[in-house]
């Protein structure tokens, strides 16, 4: 099975219906694992109990710049490969995307209040992730102004790849400048800063985080088709109204044309 | 090199002409900050403080609106067609009518930067160092808006979708082009850091806009 089988949509819907559930239920039962295993966790000795909203947050911020790297495949797929589905996967990729991210700066804030002093601070990690918010707000609007699917598709690609230079600048801001917001701890030169009690929850939620939007993203993909289905069905039947009442108009005007002929 | 020169000074001469409407951004700018005092009260501490942001802030959205006339006009009489099929590469084409567009569209708000200047109680040094920043920020502005003027003609839709879709883009510019005309008149960062990043960002727009551009003419022009 390579990527090209799954370019006719009819084998692709029927595969994900196969695999969907199997998906939902790993990422149930690791979400579970995470949760229990982030309840267990022990307080931090500076933050006490809110270290535990870092197991949230993490995941969240970590697949805002995922989604948008998923996004950008989807892309190239779209503009060099011409895949079919590239599309679709791209466009039901936004809204997932721009849900992480908006809970990312939330849970960010949340987590902010306690230890910064702050909900918001106007530091570079912080600002970077509010254009990325805003940037897949911008994709969604794209995708709505435009009806005809294949030509929004050529569009918001461009944009969606032009878009990609903000994830390194989100990734090393905190290297490159002074932030209020902590520099990485878990992927970073000479191994995890982090403390075994915390990495291995940690990397528990970020993969059921990750199986979570593999989840979500398929079943968008799914509507997405059947919806442009839909949409295409809905137009043959528009069209044939259209051409069966001017078929009774020009059939009248023939039959009298072809009898002004024979005579 | 003569087909893109040639373009150039085509697009010069339509922008400056009667219904080019280049200066009627120079003119927007202008009413932009005249509508600031009104907004935040005529203390002149405070206007010089916001000085900068201000001029930049109008030098921003004056761009931006002059922006959407970049490709549509030439695509309404289909000249932008016979552009895209010429012998010269599309990616140089766009980037020497960004060029054009910044020549008669941006350059004026530079001009216009120091009489500005004087409305918003900037001294010498502050108004010079705005218009410097100006002078380094504002071809990112009109590269980076190229690819949204560029998706614009391409969808047939202007207007608040292209500002929602370029004004992201361009935070970046925002952002160190105050931060560098504040460290002259205030800070205590220095002017060279915040400039070289500013003058980093024209130049990397400078070759991703037209490219991008170009992509979103070549596959969405039909």
């Amino acid at each position: 099975m390579t990527l090209i089988d799954l370019a006719n949509p009819t084998r692709f819907l029927a595969l994900t219906a196969r695999v969907l559930p199997w998906l939902a239920a790993a990422t149930v039962i690791l979400l579970a694992i995470g949760l229990y295993q982030t309840a267990l966790a022990p307080d931090d000795y500076q933050q006490g109990a809110t270290v535990k909203i870092m197991f949230i947050h993490v995941p969240n911020a970590w697949l805002s710049m995922f989604v948008w790297g998923v996004m950008s495949i989807a892309s190239l797929g779209t503009l060099v490969w011409r895949h079919p589905l590239a599309d679709v996967a791209a466009k039901a990729a936004a809204p997932i995307g721009a849900a992480f991210t908006f809970l990312a700066l939330l849970t960010g804030s949340l987590w902010g209040r306690p230890m910064w002093g702050t909900y918001w601070e106007w530091d570079a990690r912080l600002t970077s992730v509010l254009i990325l918010f805003l940037m897949y707000l911008g994709l969604m609007a794209l995708w709505r102004a435009v009806d005809d699917p294949s030509r929004a598709a050529r569009a918001a690609a461009v944009l969606t790849l032009v878009g990609a230079l903000n994830l390194p600048i989100i990734k090393f801001s905190v290297d490159w400048w002074n932030t209020l917001h902590q520099p990485a701890s878990v992927m970073r030169m000479g191994g995890s800063a982090l403390d075994k009690s915390f990495l291995i929850p940690l990397l528990v939620m970020a993969i059921a985080f990750t199986l979570l939007f593999v989840t979500l993203h398929l079943a968008a993909m799914r509507n997405e088709i059947l919806r442009r289905r839909v949409r295409s069905l809905q137009m043959m039947q528009a069209s044939r109204v259209a051409f069966s009442s001017e078929m009774g108009a020009a059939s009248r005007g023939q039959n009298a044309s072809k009898e002004a002929g024979a005579a | 090199m003569t087909a893109l020169s040639a373009l150039i000074r085509r697009d010069i001469r339509i922008a400056l002409r009667v219904g080019g409407g280049a200066l009627v951004g120079v003119l927007f700018f202008l009413t932009v900050v005249v509508l600031m005092p009104f907004a935040v009260g005529p203390d002149l501490a405070l206007l010089s403080r916001l000085g900068p942001a201000i001029l930049w802030l109008g030098a921003l959205l004056a761009s931006l609106l002059t922006l959407d006339r970049l490709f549509m006009a030439d695509h309404e009489d289909g000249s932008l067609d016979l552009i895209t099929m010429s012998r010269t590469p599309l990616e140089l084409a766009c980037a020497a009518k960004a060029l054009a567009h910044w020549l008669a569209a941006g350059l004026p708000l530079i001009v216009a930067t120091p009489v500005l200047g004087l409305l918003l109680n900037l001294d010498m040094v502050a108004t010079g160092a705005v218009a410097l920043t100006l002078l380094a920020g504002t071809p990112a502005l009109t590269f980076t808006g190229m690819i949204g003027a560029a998706l614009a003609v391409t969808l047939h839709r202007g207007g608040l979708l292209m500002a929602v879709l370029v004004l992201p883009l361009s935070i970046p510019v925002l952002i160190f082009g105050v931060a560098a005309s504040q460290a002259v008149i205030v800070g205590p960062m220095t002017f060279g850091a915040p400039f070289s990043i500013l003058c980093a960002l024209s130049l990397v727009s400078l070759v991703i806009g037209p490219f991008a551009a170009a992509a979103s003419l070549r596959h969405g022009l039909d």
